[in-house]
């Protein structure tokens, strides 16, 4: 072929492919792209709902604000101990789950289905259950401990503010735990079995199989189903809001809740967004690393 | 002899693994057919004497004794019923295209255009929150499940985009080749063989879109006012704060509202995990 019709053909082979791909960047446009851009404008101004009209550029004053402010770092603390508490348990839980459901036995199909019960509950009908839950006065919880003789007396659960964020935490990983499950299950079934064979042949027992042949095989997807899960963690606020709505005394108040209460409780659009772009950078910081595992993995494939 | 000692103790942690899934759900399950004199009753009586069904016949059956709230429920399944359906339709049309195009054609740009499109997935919904609630004010197009639908697109098509290109990727091309060398278009060995071979990757997207979508709170919560666009989440959240007191229906009102993302959940399970690994495990 002559190189001229290489070229067309190529031409139009890319002319169709790129233009499949424009209904997407056209939505993606209107609903991602236009809303960030304008979200870092307004950042830098004191747009405030009710006085709209009078907002001023105001620079950096909103950025400097956050930094100075305390209850933007006491949420921040909350947050990351928020986010490694639950995604450190889930993917502990999930491993060992995952282990349990990939072995043989009768009802295993039926049992991984309704693993994945409390993900797909919606997230406020998750918040109502464990807010029923963690009831003062009838609670399934205090009802559980002093029958059990654990406990004397009906506890106020949800009145300390360390408590509250503990018992959301708990409440999220039961939530979140299932695609941990998931997504490590189907990793070990990946791993062939005549690795496990071989073992068994030099003699070795239930942890060496596991320290030795199961553990490096799944260890990057774990890596890349903490990235992920941290990045969802910090996205949470259907709980909080049902439970707790962020108290008591602010003890729940993520950095998800708090921009907001800041946004849409306190109407302060501009200070809002500011920390709304701060908290952005920092995800994208952990999703950049996330998406080059994921795309190195399999640019090695 | 340590076989069997083996075989009891998975089938014991099989036991206290789904007693973990199902207790909280099943304690749920529990308050709404118990009565509420029951339910606050200390100590509490875990299994209702007689099982009651006010609650379920309020919501579902209506009728001049139920409570506006439950009357709102039918509406409010309605909206979500619409905007996870739209969502899902517009997201898996546009997302297929454009996973295909990512998936069969190399280059810089499709590379980066990729990789923003999955980034996009990873920021807070807060991130635009406000600025889209500035815009569809100003249009004055809160409250409107089109408006829902259109900003649900923002965290449902990179999904999407992510779980069609991985499933893309499983066909081998070598169909494609031999209908194009027959003299089919491009379009055509898109539409008569790639499709119908990627029904799986299809079904797992979808069915995960729509329980995403139905299960959407925060959004709802903010750009809808009233009856007309609220979905049912949203509904879930309001009944449990105005009827502080009434675990029953607070009860009823929730497991209904979950039925139908837990049993497509449930039921489709296989094809809900295929779609989630597709992302994870294979890279």
């Amino acid at each position: 072929m002559r190189f001229i019709d290489k070229f067309s053909a190529y031409k139009s082979k890319r002319l169709f492919y790129y233009s499949l791909i424009i209904p997407v960047i056209i939505i993606i446009l209107l609903v991602l792209i236009y809303p960030l851009v304008h979200s870092f404008y307004i950042s830098f101004f004191n747009l405030t709902l009710y006085k709209a009209a009078e907002a001023k550029f105001v620079g950096l004053k909103n950025y400097i604000d956050i930094m100075k402010s305390a209850s933007f770092w006491e949420s921040m603390g909350r947050t990351a101990y928020f986010v490694l508490g639950t995604v450190i348990v889930e993917i502990i839980l999930g491993l060992a789950i995952a282990l349990v459901l990939n072995q043989k036995f009768i009802g295993r199909t039926v049992v991984r289905g309704l693993v994945l019960l409390p993900w797909a509950l919606p997230g406020v009908v998750n918040g109502v259950m464990w807010k029923w839950i963690y009831n003062a006065n009838y609670g399934a919880l205090n009802a559980l401990l002093s029958q059990l003789h654990i406990i004397n007396s009906y506890q106020i659960w949800l009145k300390d503010p360390f408590v509250a964020l503990n018992l959301i935490m708990a409440a999220n990983i039961w939530k979140e735990t299932p695609v941990a499950i998931m997504i490590i299950l189907a990793s070990l079934q990946t791993i062939p079995s005549e690795l496990y064979e071989a073992a068994d042949i030099d003699g070795a027992n239930p942890f060496s199989k596991f320290r030795w042949v199961t553990l490096p095989l799944i260890t990057p997807v774990v890596a890349t189903t903490f990235i992920i899960k941290a990045i969802w963690a910090v996205k949470e606020f259907d709980l909080i809001y049902m439970i707790t709505r962020g108290g008591p005394q602010e003890g729940t108040t993520i950095i998800n809740f708090f921009i907001y209460l800041q946004s849409f409780k306190f109407l302060k659009f501009s200070y809002g967004s500011a920390i709304a772009y701060m908290v952005t950078i920092l995800v994208i910081v952990l999703a950049v690393v996330f998406v080059r595992r994921t795309v190195m993995q399999s640019v090695r494939e | 002899m340590k076989k069997i000692l083996y075989r009891i103790l998975l089938y014991f942690m099989v036991a206290v693994i789904l007693i973990w899934i199902l207790a909280p759900y099943a304690w749920l399950v529990i308050s709404s057919l118990s009565t509420k004199a029951e339910l606050i009753s200390v100590p509490l009586r875990w299994i209702p004497k007689k099982i009651n069904l006010e609650g379920y016949k309020q919501i579902l059956l209506g009728g001049k004794f139920a409570t506006r709230a439950a009357r709102d429920f039918k509406k409010g399944a309605l909206n979500s019923l619409l905007v996870a359906t739209f969502v899902t339709l517009i997201c898996m049309g546009a997302g297929s295209l454009a996973a295909f195009s990512f998936s069969r054609f190399r280059s810089k740009l499709l590379n980066m255009t990729f990789l923003s499109i999955l980034l996009s997935y990873m920021l807070p919904p807060i991130s635009i929150a406000i600025p889209i609630y500035i815009i569809l004010s100003r249009l004055h197009i809160l409250d409107n499940i089109g408006s829902l639908v259109f900003v649900y697109c923002s965290f449902n098509l990179p999904i999407a985009v992510w779980f069609m290109k991985e499933f893309f990727d499983e066909i081998p091309v070598d169909l494609e080749e031999a209908a194009q060398i027959d003299g089919c278009s491009k379009l055509k060995t898109l539409w008569k063989i790639v499709m119908p071979l990627s029904t799986p990757g299809l079904a797992s997207t979808a069915i995960f879109l729509f329980v995403v979508s139905w299960n959407e709170f925060f959004f709802a919560l903010l750009y809808t006012t009233t009856l007309a666009s609220k979905t049912l989440p949203v509904l879930v959240g309001e009944f449990s704060s105005k009827i502080a007191v009434d675990y029953v229906m607070m009860s009823t009102a929730g497991i209904l509202a979950g039925i139908p993302p837990v049993i497509m959940a449930v039921v489709f399970q296989k094809y809900i995990v295929q779609g989630l690994t597709a992302g994870a495990v294979k890279g």
